[in-house]
Formats: C-alpha cells, sequence, structure tokens
C-alpha cells in the first residue's frame, strides 16, 4: 500500500515499519499525522513505539524517525 | 440469589458466566450471544489494524460498548511473558486505564495448553505494574497458588483443552485449587455444553468463562440462555449443599405404614 507519491530526490524521506509492513514517509510527520493518514483517526486504537506504549496525548508531539517500528491495534473479538 | 454476588478485584458481578466473543459469524450474532448470556465481563483480544483497509467497518467496541460491558482485554496467541505484557499495555490503553485483564501464555499451537512458566513470569510484571490479573493456567492447585500470591484476582483454571469442548476432566483437582486459593476460582477453557458448566459450579467454583461452547453452537444465542442458567443451577446446588452419594438407601422417600394388606 502507498501512502504518499513516490519518493523523488527533493524529499528527505524515512521509512518505518508499521504492523511489520515498511512504509515511507516524507519527514517529519507526527504520530498524529500518520493516524490521520491511514484514516485511524475516529477508531479507538493504542500505539507502541519501538516497544513503549505512546499515550495519545503525545501523539501530536512525537515525530517518526527513520527506521522506527510501531505497533497498532484495535480491539477486536476473542475469548 | 440476588445477595450471591461474584467479586473480582473487590468489584461485585451478578452474572458468574463469563463470555469470549471470538468464532461468531458476525458482530449481530456476537452481540444476540453475549446479550442471551447475561453476561456482565467480556473477553476480546488485541490484534493489529488493517491499515487502510475498511475505514468505515463497525469496531467490535461500538457492538459491545464499555459503558455497559466490564471488557477483559486477554492475550491469547502469546506464546512469551514479553508479548503477553506488551499486549496488555496496549490494551490498558486502548480502554484508558482499565486495569482487568485476561493473562494467558500459551505453551503449543496445537493443544493450545498454557506455558505457567511464562505465565507467573508476566503475572510478577503485570500485578508490579497495577495491573489486577485474571489468569488462565492449568490445573494445578501449586502453580494456583503460586499465581494467588503473585498478586492474581482470579485463578482460572482449564477444565479441558481450549475448543476442545470435553468437559471438566479432572474435578479433583479443582477441589484442590478451591481449597488452596482465596481469590475467586473460574473454570476458563473446555466446556462443552450446559451439563460441564453446571458441573462446574457444583463443585463450587465462582465462576465459568467460556467461548467456544456458545460461538460453535448451531445456534449460539439459545446456547448462551442455556448456559445462563446451566451456572446458575450449578450455583443454586452447591449452596443448597447436595445430598451424600449411597450405593442404596434402605429409606424409602414414601411412609414405610400404612400400606395397604
Amino acid at each position: 500500500m502507498r501512502i504518499l507519491p513516490q519518493p523523488d530526490n527533493e524529499l528527505i524521506v524515512i521509512s518505518v515499519s508499521i504492523n511489520g509492513s515498511t512504509q515511507h514517509f516524507e519527514h517529519p510527520l507526527s504520530i498524529a499525522d500518520l493516524i490521520q493518514k491511514m484514516a485511524l483517526g475516529d477508531k479507538r486504537i493504542a500505539l507502541e513505539r519501538n516497544g513503549e506504549i505512546v499515550p495519545r496525548s503525545q501523539f501530536t508531539q512525537q515525530h517518526l524517525v527513520h527506521g522506527d517500528k510501531l505497533e497498532i491495534v484495535v480491539a477486536v473479538g476473542g475469548g | 440469589m440476588t445477595n450471591d454476588p461474584l467479586i473480582i478485584a473487590g468489584k461485585t458481578y451478578c452474572s458468574r458466566l463469563l463470555v469470549g466473543t471470538g468464532k461468531y459469524k458476525d458482530f449481530a450474532e456476537t452481540k444476540a450471544a453475549v446479550e442471551a448470556s447475561g453476561a456482565e465481563i467480556i473477553t476480546i483480544a488485541i490484534r493489529r489494524s488493517n491499515i487502510g483497509q475498511n475505514p468505515n467497518e463497525p469496531s467490535l467496541l461500538d457492538v459491545l460498548p464499555p459503558a455497559k460491558y466490564t471488557l477483559l482485554p486477554n492475550t491469547a496467541g502469546c506464546y512469551s511473558a514479553d508479548d503477553a505484557v506488551r499486549t496488555l499495555r496496549l490494551a490498558r490503553e486502548l480502554l484508558d486505564g482499565h486495569s482487568l485483564v485476561k493473562l494467558e501464555v500459551l505453551g503449543d499451537p496445537q493443544s493450545l495448553y498454557p506455558n505457567v512458566v511464562e505465565t507467573i513470569s508476566a503475572a510478577k510484571t503485570l500485578v508490579k505494574e497495577g495491573f489486577q490479573v485474571m489468569v488462565y493456567t492449568s490445573d494445578d492447585p501449586i502453580i494456583a497458588k503460586q499465581l494467588e500470591d503473585i498478586g492474581c484476582v482470579a485463578i482460572m483454571p482449564l477444565a479441558s483443552l481450549i475448543g476442545s469442548g470435553m468437559g471438566i476432566l479432572n474435578p479433583w483437582n479443582l477441589q484442590l485449587i478451591m481449597e488452596r486459593v482465596q481469590v475467586p476460582v473460574i473454570v476458563d477453557a473446555g466446556v462443552g455444553t450446559a451439563s460441564d458448566a453446571a458441573i462446574a459450579m457444583e463443585l463450587g467454583c465462582h465462576g465459568v468463562l467460556m467461548n467456544t461452547a456458545i460461538a460453535a453452537a448451531k445456534n449460539p444465542a439459545l446456547m448462551a440462555s442455556a448456559m445462563k442458567l446451566a451456572v446458575e443451577a450449578g450455583r443454586a446446588a452447591f449452596l443448597a449443599g447436595r445430598m451424600p452419594k449411597k450405593l442404596y438407601s434402605a429409606a424409602p422417600s414414601s411412609p414405610t405404614s400404612g400400606l395397604i394388606k
């Protein structure tokens, strides 16, 4: 899935792993921007960055850097 | 039965049936079964979001709102203490600080038998971090006691393997656990039909947690209501105190005098 146009020489592009798949983004990008781009804004989610929980209150302050590993989760049916 | 509440971590529940929300064909079926079960505590799983797919897809939490139910996030599918702890930290964030959780660390993907070594390790970390841990475990009474000593708020031994529907295979071990543990003992996994749930409750278990027995029934909502009745009946029979078993009785139920000649 491509979220941004093909990286070109005029952009600084970073690679971030999201739920195990590598995505490329224009830098700088906050976690709030990312959530917006992914149309997850209205969903109840939780996010882990490099093994640490990022509280929702910090989504606008934290900016993604090259090599970040994110996990974004939702609640699903389970026993 | 109204003054016989189930108390877990200081909170009072009327229903002693806890249900899972997996394996249903859609949310409508999930909702119908959960409502028919009368359960107040329902388990959910935490999974990666489907990025960019169906942004308008309804969410489980729209169907089963946290305001109406006590949601119990689980760690099903975790095979290490680390993964289980990470999953529940995410769950706590997802549910706005909710700390009641179901810990389950599995040992192998075929049997889904619990790995008690990893379970104990995860329980220690989670209790230290302020979680209220309801813990799925084997029916080993020594491990059950250790989990209580660590600070778990409910011990949830299997009756038989997850999804097997084999019923209560070792009632003696369940009794050993109940003799040793002060916190609620809730049979989790293995119940196949209503009589299994009733047996668990007659043994004195404080509750029963099930998913597949309801979800895999031909009519899940009807089975959910059967389970509700079975748990209530089993609990009432336990409180009533059953008659002792005897090979035979020389005391018939009808008067022995006044028979016509």
